[in-house]
Protein backbone atom coordinates (compact mmCIF):
# COMPACT_ATOMS: atom_id res chain seq x y z
CA UNK A 1 0.00 0.00 0.00
CA UNK A 2 2.13 3.13 -0.94
CA UNK A 3 1.11 6.71 -1.49
CA UNK A 4 0.98 6.00 -5.63
CA UNK A 5 -1.78 3.09 -4.79
CA UNK A 6 -3.51 5.31 -3.10
CA UNK A 7 -3.57 7.89 -5.64
CA UNK A 8 -4.51 5.33 -8.17
CA UNK A 9 -7.48 4.41 -5.87
CA UNK A 10 -8.66 7.99 -5.48
CA UNK A 11 -8.37 9.05 -9.16
CA UNK A 12 -10.58 6.22 -10.50
CA UNK A 13 -12.89 6.76 -7.94
CA UNK A 14 -13.22 10.38 -9.06
CA UNK A 15 -13.49 9.99 -12.27
CA UNK A 16 -13.33 6.68 -14.11
CA UNK A 17 -15.57 5.23 -11.54
CA UNK A 18 -17.61 7.99 -11.02
CA UNK A 19 -20.58 7.29 -8.44
CA UNK A 20 -23.15 9.28 -10.23
CA UNK A 21 -22.33 9.11 -13.94
CA UNK A 22 -20.78 5.49 -13.77
CA UNK A 23 -21.90 3.35 -11.47
CA UNK A 24 -25.15 5.47 -11.45
CA UNK A 25 -25.23 5.63 -7.47
CA UNK A 26 -27.24 8.69 -5.41
CA UNK A 27 -29.06 9.32 -8.27
CA UNK A 28 -31.94 10.73 -5.97
CA UNK A 29 -29.64 13.64 -4.42
CA UNK A 30 -28.41 14.50 -7.99
CA UNK A 31 -31.87 14.93 -9.65
CA UNK A 32 -32.91 16.54 -6.65
CA UNK A 33 -30.69 19.10 -5.13
CA UNK A 34 -29.10 20.39 -8.30
CA UNK A 35 -31.00 23.19 -9.35
CA UNK A 36 -28.24 26.10 -7.61
CA UNK A 37 -24.67 25.31 -7.67
CA UNK A 38 -24.81 26.40 -3.54
CA UNK A 39 -27.19 23.82 -2.36
CA UNK A 40 -25.35 21.07 -4.80
CA UNK A 41 -21.69 22.59 -2.80
CA UNK A 42 -23.78 22.18 0.60
CA UNK A 43 -24.88 18.75 -0.53
CA UNK A 44 -21.45 17.06 -1.40
CA UNK A 45 -19.45 18.82 1.20
CA UNK A 46 -22.24 16.54 3.38
CA UNK A 47 -21.92 13.74 1.65
CA UNK A 48 -18.06 13.72 1.52
CA UNK A 49 -18.05 13.74 5.64
CA UNK A 50 -20.51 11.33 5.65
CA UNK A 51 -18.68 9.02 3.07
CA UNK A 52 -15.70 9.13 4.60
CA UNK A 53 -16.48 8.32 8.34
CA UNK A 54 -18.71 5.86 6.97
CA UNK A 55 -15.93 4.17 4.90
CA UNK A 56 -14.02 3.99 7.99
CA UNK A 57 -17.16 2.56 10.42
CA UNK A 58 -18.38 0.00 7.96
CA UNK A 59 -14.77 -1.63 7.88
CA UNK A 60 -14.13 -1.22 11.56
CA UNK A 61 -17.85 -3.67 11.58
CA UNK A 62 -17.06 -5.70 9.09
CA UNK A 63 -13.80 -6.68 10.15
CA UNK A 64 -14.44 -7.03 13.94
CA UNK A 65 -18.17 -7.87 14.28
CA UNK A 66 -19.31 -9.52 10.46
CA UNK A 67 -16.09 -11.48 9.84
CA UNK A 68 -15.62 -12.86 13.24
CA UNK A 69 -19.05 -14.18 14.03
CA UNK A 70 -19.50 -15.85 10.19
CA UNK A 71 -22.27 -12.48 9.09
CA UNK A 72 -20.91 -11.55 6.20
CA UNK A 73 -24.60 -12.03 4.25
CA UNK A 74 -26.13 -9.39 6.84
CA UNK A 75 -23.93 -6.60 5.47
CA UNK A 76 -26.24 -4.23 3.99
CA UNK A 77 -28.78 -4.81 6.81
CA UNK A 78 -25.85 -4.06 9.40
CA UNK A 79 -24.44 -1.64 7.44
CA UNK A 80 -27.86 0.74 6.98
CA UNK A 81 -27.79 0.28 10.69
CA UNK A 82 -24.37 1.38 11.79
CA UNK A 83 -24.22 4.43 8.72
CA UNK A 84 -28.13 5.51 9.85
CA UNK A 85 -26.70 5.78 13.63
CA UNK A 86 -24.08 7.38 13.06
CA UNK A 87 -25.34 10.00 11.16
CA UNK A 88 -27.22 10.46 13.77
CA UNK A 89 -24.88 10.46 16.44
CA UNK A 90 -22.75 13.24 14.09
CA UNK A 91 -25.16 15.27 14.00
CA UNK A 92 -26.20 15.36 17.31
CA UNK A 93 -22.18 16.23 17.71
CA UNK A 94 -21.94 18.78 15.59
CA UNK A 95 -25.08 20.25 17.14
CA UNK A 96 -23.35 21.18 20.48
CA UNK A 97 -19.95 21.42 19.60
CA UNK A 98 -19.70 22.90 15.76
CA UNK A 99 -22.86 25.00 15.24
CA UNK A 100 -21.48 27.04 12.65
CA UNK A 101 -21.10 23.65 10.95
CA UNK A 102 -24.30 22.46 11.84
CA UNK A 103 -25.36 25.16 10.04
CA UNK A 104 -24.19 24.75 7.00
CA UNK A 105 -24.75 20.84 6.33
CA UNK A 106 -27.67 21.08 9.15
CA UNK A 107 -30.30 20.23 6.29
CA UNK A 108 -28.33 17.73 4.06
CA UNK A 109 -26.40 15.54 6.94
CA UNK A 110 -30.74 13.29 7.62
CA UNK A 111 -30.85 13.38 3.78
CA UNK A 112 -27.81 11.31 2.95
CA UNK A 113 -28.06 8.92 5.97
CA UNK A 114 -30.02 6.19 3.72
CA UNK A 115 -28.29 7.50 0.46
CA UNK A 116 -27.65 4.46 -1.63
CA UNK A 117 -24.17 6.14 -2.75
CA UNK A 118 -23.09 6.06 1.04
CA UNK A 119 -24.48 2.25 0.92
CA UNK A 120 -22.76 1.63 -2.26
CA UNK A 121 -18.49 2.75 -0.87
CA UNK A 122 -19.29 0.45 2.15
CA UNK A 123 -20.73 -2.51 0.12
CA UNK A 124 -18.04 -1.90 -3.08
CA UNK A 125 -15.03 -1.23 -0.20
CA UNK A 126 -15.54 -4.62 0.90
CA UNK A 127 -16.06 -6.42 -2.06
CA UNK A 128 -12.60 -5.15 -3.28
CA UNK A 129 -11.26 -6.23 -0.06
CA UNK A 130 -9.58 -2.81 0.49
CA UNK A 131 -7.63 -2.41 3.61
CA UNK A 132 -8.74 0.17 5.79
CA UNK A 133 -6.77 3.36 4.92
CA UNK A 134 -7.56 2.22 1.71
CA UNK A 135 -11.57 2.26 2.60
CA UNK A 136 -11.19 5.93 3.96
CA UNK A 137 -9.57 7.16 0.75
CA UNK A 138 -11.96 5.40 -1.69
CA UNK A 139 -14.63 6.85 0.54
CA UNK A 140 -13.62 10.29 0.00
CA UNK A 141 -12.45 10.63 -3.57
CA UNK A 142 -15.74 8.55 -4.21
CA UNK A 143 -17.65 11.33 -2.54
CA UNK A 144 -15.46 14.11 -4.23
CA UNK A 145 -16.43 12.39 -7.42
CA UNK A 146 -20.10 12.80 -6.77
CA UNK A 147 -19.56 16.44 -5.63
CA UNK A 148 -17.61 17.22 -8.73
CA UNK A 149 -20.37 15.53 -11.00
CA UNK A 150 -23.58 17.38 -8.78
CA UNK A 151 -21.41 20.69 -9.06
CA UNK A 152 -21.06 20.27 -13.13
CA UNK A 153 -24.59 19.14 -13.39
CA UNK A 154 -25.88 21.83 -11.33
CA UNK A 155 -23.93 24.26 -13.55
CA UNK A 156 -25.34 23.10 -16.47
CA UNK A 157 -28.79 22.92 -14.82
CA UNK A 158 -28.40 26.94 -14.28
CA UNK A 159 -27.81 27.75 -17.65
CA UNK A 160 -30.24 25.46 -18.88
CA UNK A 161 -32.75 28.06 -17.59
CA UNK A 162 -31.86 30.76 -20.40
CA UNK A 163 -31.45 27.88 -23.17
CA UNK A 164 -34.60 27.91 -25.66
CA UNK A 165 -35.26 24.22 -26.01
CA UNK A 166 -39.14 22.54 -26.83
CA UNK A 167 -41.79 23.07 -24.05
CA UNK A 168 -42.42 19.62 -23.95
CA UNK A 169 -38.97 18.82 -22.24
CA UNK A 170 -39.36 21.36 -19.60
CA UNK A 171 -38.40 20.28 -16.12
CA UNK A 172 -37.02 16.70 -15.80
CA UNK A 173 -36.67 15.35 -19.22
CA UNK A 174 -34.26 18.08 -20.15
CA UNK A 175 -32.61 17.48 -16.88
CA UNK A 176 -31.66 13.65 -17.78
CA UNK A 177 -30.73 14.37 -20.95
CA UNK A 178 -28.37 16.68 -19.57
CA UNK A 179 -27.12 13.72 -17.36
CA UNK A 180 -27.14 11.42 -19.95
CA UNK A 181 -24.86 13.60 -21.56
CA UNK A 182 -22.24 14.13 -18.58
CA UNK A 183 -22.19 10.58 -18.53
CA UNK A 184 -21.32 10.39 -21.77
CA UNK A 185 -18.66 12.29 -21.49
CA UNK A 186 -17.09 10.46 -18.21
CA UNK A 187 -17.39 7.46 -20.39
CA UNK A 188 -14.08 9.38 -21.59
CA UNK A 189 -12.41 8.60 -18.47
CA UNK A 190 -12.91 4.50 -18.81
CA UNK A 191 -9.31 3.92 -20.57
CA UNK A 192 -7.82 5.96 -17.97
CA UNK A 193 -5.19 4.13 -16.07
CA UNK A 194 -2.33 5.39 -14.00
CA UNK A 195 -0.65 2.57 -12.81
CA UNK B 1 -31.95 -27.26 12.71
CA UNK B 2 -28.97 -25.43 11.46
CA UNK B 3 -30.67 -22.94 9.51
CA UNK B 4 -33.23 -22.02 12.15
CA UNK B 5 -30.29 -21.35 14.64
CA UNK B 6 -28.36 -19.35 11.67
CA UNK B 7 -31.64 -17.12 11.38
CA UNK B 8 -31.61 -16.72 15.56
CA UNK B 9 -28.24 -16.09 15.43
CA UNK B 10 -28.03 -13.43 12.94
CA UNK B 11 -31.38 -12.27 14.21
CA UNK B 12 -29.65 -11.99 17.68
CA UNK B 13 -26.18 -9.98 16.78
CA UNK B 14 -28.09 -7.73 14.77
CA UNK B 15 -30.56 -6.74 17.45
CA UNK B 16 -27.70 -6.35 19.94
CA UNK B 17 -26.00 -4.32 17.31
CA UNK B 18 -29.39 -2.48 17.12
CA UNK B 19 -29.82 -1.92 20.71
CA UNK B 20 -26.32 -0.49 21.54
CA UNK B 21 -26.30 1.89 18.75
CA UNK B 22 -29.60 3.15 19.65
CA UNK B 23 -28.57 3.35 23.65
CA UNK B 24 -25.51 5.20 22.43
CA UNK B 25 -27.86 7.42 20.62
CA UNK B 26 -30.02 7.89 23.81
CA UNK B 27 -26.98 8.54 25.91
CA UNK B 28 -25.92 11.46 23.41
CA UNK B 29 -28.82 12.58 22.92
CA UNK B 30 -28.92 13.58 26.57
CA UNK B 31 -25.15 14.37 26.50
CA UNK B 32 -25.03 16.92 23.41
CA UNK B 33 -28.52 18.21 24.42
CA UNK B 34 -29.35 21.85 22.97
CA UNK B 35 -30.81 24.27 25.05
CA UNK B 36 -34.00 25.04 22.85
CA UNK B 37 -36.55 27.73 24.32
CA UNK B 38 -39.50 26.01 24.35
CA UNK B 39 -41.17 28.50 22.79
CA UNK B 40 -39.46 28.19 19.51
CA UNK B 41 -41.79 24.44 18.72
CA UNK B 42 -45.41 26.32 18.94
CA UNK B 43 -44.42 29.47 17.18
CA UNK B 44 -42.47 27.40 14.04
CA UNK B 45 -45.64 25.05 14.05
CA UNK B 46 -48.33 28.56 13.45
CA UNK B 47 -45.82 29.75 10.99
CA UNK B 48 -46.47 28.98 6.89
CA UNK B 49 -43.28 27.07 6.91
CA UNK B 50 -42.72 28.18 3.05
CA UNK B 51 -38.84 29.58 4.13
CA UNK B 52 -39.04 32.07 1.75
CA UNK B 53 -37.52 34.66 3.44
CA UNK B 54 -39.99 37.56 3.08
CA UNK B 55 -39.41 38.78 6.63
CA UNK B 56 -35.74 39.65 5.95
CA UNK B 57 -34.62 35.57 8.40
CA UNK B 58 -33.01 32.56 7.16
CA UNK B 59 -36.28 30.68 7.64
CA UNK B 60 -39.46 30.28 9.48
CA UNK B 61 -37.69 28.79 12.41
CA UNK B 62 -34.86 31.74 12.46
CA UNK B 63 -37.48 34.18 12.14
CA UNK B 64 -39.50 32.24 15.52
CA UNK B 65 -35.78 32.55 17.28
CA UNK B 66 -35.97 36.55 16.41
CA UNK B 67 -39.85 36.96 17.55
CA UNK B 68 -38.96 35.18 20.83
CA UNK B 69 -35.49 37.29 21.09
CA UNK B 70 -37.73 40.57 20.62
CA UNK B 71 -35.51 41.52 17.55
CA UNK B 72 -38.73 40.59 15.16
CA UNK B 73 -42.42 42.08 15.94
CA UNK B 74 -44.83 39.15 15.60
CA UNK B 75 -46.70 40.53 12.36
CA UNK B 76 -43.35 40.67 10.88
CA UNK B 77 -44.11 37.06 8.45
CA UNK B 78 -45.79 38.69 5.47
CA UNK B 79 -47.37 35.44 4.34
CA UNK B 80 -48.73 34.58 7.30
CA UNK B 81 -50.54 37.75 7.76
CA UNK B 82 -52.74 38.41 10.80
CA UNK B 83 -53.75 35.47 11.45
CA UNK B 84 -50.38 34.36 12.64
CA UNK B 85 -49.58 37.49 13.90
CA UNK B 86 -52.46 36.76 16.25
CA UNK B 87 -51.13 33.46 16.63
CA UNK B 88 -47.71 33.81 18.09
CA UNK B 89 -48.53 37.12 20.14
CA UNK B 90 -51.13 34.75 21.77
CA UNK B 91 -48.35 32.60 22.55
CA UNK B 92 -45.49 35.10 23.55
CA UNK B 93 -48.56 36.87 25.50
CA UNK B 94 -47.85 40.49 24.06
CA UNK B 95 -49.82 43.21 21.75
CA UNK B 96 -49.26 42.87 17.83
CA UNK B 97 -47.65 46.15 16.60
CA UNK B 98 -49.72 47.76 13.73
CA UNK B 99 -51.00 45.60 11.08
CA UNK B 100 -47.81 46.27 8.29
CA UNK B 101 -48.73 44.23 5.81
CA UNK B 102 -47.62 44.46 2.29
CA UNK B 103 -48.06 43.86 -1.16
CA UNK B 104 -46.17 44.35 -4.75
CA UNK B 105 -47.51 46.52 -6.78
CA UNK B 106 -45.77 47.24 -10.48
CA UNK B 107 -45.74 51.20 -11.06
CA UNK B 108 -45.64 50.87 -14.74
CA UNK B 109 -48.95 50.53 -17.05
CA UNK B 110 -46.43 50.83 -20.02
CA UNK B 111 -46.01 47.76 -21.52
CA UNK B 112 -47.75 48.09 -25.36
CA UNK B 113 -48.90 51.50 -24.39
CA UNK B 114 -45.06 52.25 -24.48
CA UNK B 115 -42.81 53.07 -27.07
CA UNK B 116 -39.84 50.82 -27.85
CA UNK B 117 -36.72 52.00 -29.25
CA UNK B 118 -36.04 48.58 -30.82
CA UNK B 119 -37.34 45.21 -31.03
CA UNK B 120 -35.35 42.53 -28.95
CA UNK B 121 -34.98 39.07 -29.64
CA UNK B 122 -33.17 37.34 -27.29
CA UNK B 123 -33.30 35.50 -23.81
CA UNK B 124 -36.46 36.28 -22.41
CA UNK B 125 -35.18 37.70 -19.36
CA UNK B 126 -35.24 41.63 -18.69
CA UNK B 127 -31.82 41.50 -16.81
CA UNK B 128 -30.30 40.19 -20.25
CA UNK B 129 -32.72 42.76 -22.11
CA UNK B 130 -31.25 45.73 -19.48
CA UNK B 131 -27.48 45.30 -21.11
CA UNK B 132 -28.66 46.50 -24.34
CA UNK B 133 -28.87 50.39 -24.10
CA UNK B 134 -30.99 49.66 -20.56
CA UNK B 135 -33.85 47.29 -22.49
CA UNK B 136 -36.04 47.74 -25.06
CA UNK B 137 -38.51 50.26 -23.93
CA UNK B 138 -38.08 54.31 -24.67
CA UNK B 139 -39.09 54.76 -21.00
CA UNK B 140 -36.07 54.82 -19.03
CA UNK B 141 -38.22 54.05 -16.10
CA UNK B 142 -40.70 51.35 -17.63
CA UNK B 143 -41.25 47.88 -17.25
CA UNK B 144 -39.63 45.76 -19.79
CA UNK B 145 -42.04 43.09 -20.01
CA UNK B 146 -40.10 39.78 -20.30
CA UNK B 147 -41.13 38.56 -17.01
CA UNK B 148 -38.31 37.65 -14.75
CA UNK B 149 -40.41 39.07 -11.85
CA UNK B 150 -42.97 36.01 -13.40
CA UNK B 151 -40.24 33.80 -12.69
CA UNK B 152 -39.03 35.30 -9.50
CA UNK B 153 -42.64 34.77 -7.85
CA UNK B 154 -43.18 31.82 -5.81
CA UNK B 155 -46.90 31.97 -5.46
CA UNK B 156 -47.97 32.28 -8.99
CA UNK B 157 -48.83 35.97 -8.47
CA UNK B 158 -47.25 37.69 -11.06
CA UNK B 159 -48.53 37.75 -14.89
CA UNK B 160 -47.89 39.78 -18.21
CA UNK B 161 -50.63 41.41 -19.01
CA UNK B 162 -50.74 43.74 -22.34
CA UNK B 163 -46.87 44.03 -22.15
CA UNK B 164 -46.19 44.89 -18.55
CA UNK B 165 -46.28 42.51 -15.21
CA UNK B 166 -49.06 42.55 -12.96
CA UNK B 167 -49.49 41.29 -9.43
CA UNK B 168 -52.42 39.22 -8.61
CA UNK B 169 -53.23 41.04 -5.20
CA UNK B 170 -55.00 38.25 -4.11
CA UNK B 171 -52.11 35.73 -4.21
CA UNK B 172 -49.26 38.30 -3.50
CA UNK B 173 -48.09 37.68 -0.05
CA UNK B 174 -45.30 40.62 0.02
CA UNK B 175 -42.48 38.45 0.26
CA UNK B 176 -41.01 41.32 -2.38
CA UNK B 177 -38.54 38.79 -4.17
CA UNK B 178 -39.92 40.10 -7.48
CA UNK B 179 -39.03 43.97 -5.65
CA UNK B 180 -35.43 42.65 -5.35
CA UNK B 181 -35.67 40.84 -9.13
CA UNK B 182 -36.58 43.51 -11.39
CA UNK B 183 -33.52 45.47 -12.90
CA UNK B 184 -35.68 48.41 -13.58
CA UNK B 185 -36.98 48.90 -10.35
CA UNK B 186 -40.46 49.47 -11.33
CA UNK B 187 -42.37 46.90 -8.65
CA UNK B 188 -42.51 48.78 -5.34
CA UNK B 189 -43.62 47.32 -1.53
CA UNK B 190 -47.12 49.13 -0.89
CA UNK B 191 -49.53 48.19 2.16
CA UNK B 192 -51.72 45.34 1.11
CA UNK B 193 -54.71 47.53 2.25
CA UNK B 194 -53.60 50.79 0.22
CA UNK B 195 -56.57 51.79 -1.88
CA UNK B 196 -55.00 53.73 -4.51
CA UNK B 197 -51.72 53.25 -6.31
CA UNK B 198 -49.87 54.93 -8.86
CA UNK B 199 -48.99 52.79 -11.75
CA UNK B 200 -46.14 54.84 -13.43
CA UNK B 201 -43.15 55.14 -12.15
CA UNK B 202 -41.34 58.08 -14.87
CA UNK B 203 -39.98 61.49 -14.15
CA UNK B 204 -39.79 62.26 -17.69
CA UNK B 205 -41.34 65.48 -18.06
CA UNK B 206 -44.81 65.82 -19.47
CA UNK B 207 -44.02 66.78 -22.75
CA UNK B 208 -41.58 64.44 -23.64
CA UNK B 209 -43.65 61.52 -22.15
CA UNK B 210 -46.22 62.38 -23.97
CA UNK B 211 -44.08 61.11 -27.33
CA UNK B 212 -42.90 57.67 -25.16
CA UNK B 213 -45.92 56.51 -23.62
CA UNK B 214 -49.52 56.63 -24.35
CA UNK B 215 -50.18 56.58 -20.63
CA UNK B 216 -47.64 57.67 -18.13
CA UNK B 217 -47.79 60.30 -15.66
CA UNK B 218 -47.05 63.70 -17.09
CA UNK B 219 -46.98 65.55 -13.69
CA UNK B 220 -50.51 67.94 -14.52
CA UNK B 221 -50.87 68.09 -10.46
CA UNK B 222 -54.62 67.66 -11.22
CA UNK B 223 -54.71 64.97 -8.64
CA UNK B 224 -52.70 66.99 -6.37
CA UNK B 225 -55.55 69.84 -6.25
CA UNK B 226 -57.96 66.86 -6.14
CA UNK B 227 -56.89 65.80 -3.10
CA UNK B 228 -58.73 66.72 -0.13
CA UNK B 229 -55.85 65.39 2.65
CA UNK B 230 -52.79 66.76 1.62
CA UNK B 231 -52.17 62.82 0.50
CA UNK B 232 -50.90 62.99 -3.19
CA UNK B 233 -48.25 64.97 -4.52
CA UNK B 234 -46.29 65.32 -7.22
CA UNK B 235 -42.77 64.73 -6.76
CA UNK B 236 -40.46 65.29 -9.85
CA UNK B 237 -42.98 64.97 -12.60
CA UNK B 238 -44.29 61.56 -10.82
CA UNK B 239 -47.07 61.59 -8.29
CA UNK B 240 -46.98 59.63 -5.41
CA UNK B 241 -49.04 58.78 -2.67
CA UNK B 242 -48.15 58.94 0.73
CA UNK B 243 -49.91 56.10 2.73
CA UNK B 244 -50.03 57.56 5.74
CA UNK B 245 -52.63 60.55 4.43
CA UNK B 246 -54.39 58.80 2.44
CA UNK B 247 -57.91 58.12 3.57
CA UNK B 248 -58.78 55.75 -0.15
CA UNK B 249 -61.38 58.30 -1.07
CA UNK B 250 -60.41 57.71 -4.56
CA UNK B 251 -61.20 61.09 -5.85
CA UNK B 252 -57.70 61.29 -7.98
CA UNK B 253 -58.29 58.33 -9.47
CA UNK B 254 -61.25 59.46 -11.31
CA UNK B 255 -60.24 63.24 -12.25
CA UNK B 256 -56.76 61.31 -13.14
CA UNK B 257 -56.33 62.90 -17.22
CA UNK B 258 -54.36 59.30 -18.25
CA UNK B 259 -56.26 57.17 -15.78
CA UNK B 260 -53.28 55.29 -14.02
CA UNK B 261 -54.30 55.65 -10.48
CA UNK B 262 -55.33 52.23 -9.55
CA UNK B 263 -58.56 52.43 -6.98
CA UNK B 264 -58.56 49.17 -5.97
CA UNK B 265 -62.22 49.71 -4.48
CA UNK B 266 -63.47 50.06 -8.72
CA UNK B 267 -61.16 47.75 -9.69
CA UNK B 268 -58.04 45.95 -9.55
CA UNK B 269 -57.12 45.19 -13.26
CA UNK B 270 -54.73 46.42 -14.90
CA UNK B 271 -54.89 49.78 -16.70
CA UNK B 272 -55.49 49.80 -20.39
CA UNK B 273 -55.56 53.07 -22.21
CA UNK B 274 -58.50 53.62 -24.38
CA UNK B 275 -56.36 54.96 -26.94
CA UNK B 276 -54.52 52.65 -29.89
CA UNK B 277 -50.71 51.51 -28.47
CA UNK B 278 -48.05 53.96 -29.91
CA UNK B 279 -47.19 53.01 -33.28
CA UNK B 280 -43.17 51.03 -32.92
Amino acid sequence: MSIASLFSIALGAILVENYVLVQFLGICPFLGVSKKTDTAFGMGMAVIFVMTIASAATWLVNKFLLIPLELEYMQTVAFILVIAALVQFVEMFLQKSMPSLYQALGIYLPLITTNCAVLGVALLNIRADYSFIESIVNGAAAATGFTLALLLFASVRERLQFADYPKAFDGFPIALVTAALLAMAFMGFSGLKVF
Amino acid sequence: MDTLMAIIYAVLVLGLLGAILGLVLAVASKLFEVKKNPLLEPISNVLPGANCGGCGYAGCSAFAQAVIDGTADPGGCVVGGEDCAAKIAEILGIEVKKNMRIAAFVNCSGGNNAKKKFQYIGIKDCHAAMRISGGPTECAYGCIGLGSCVNACPFGAISLVNGVAFVDHERCTGCLKCVNTCPKHVIHPVPYYADVNVACSSHEKGAVLRKICNIGCIGCKICEKTCQYDAIHVIDNLASIDYEKCTGCGECALKCPRHLIVDSKLDRSPVVSESTAVSN
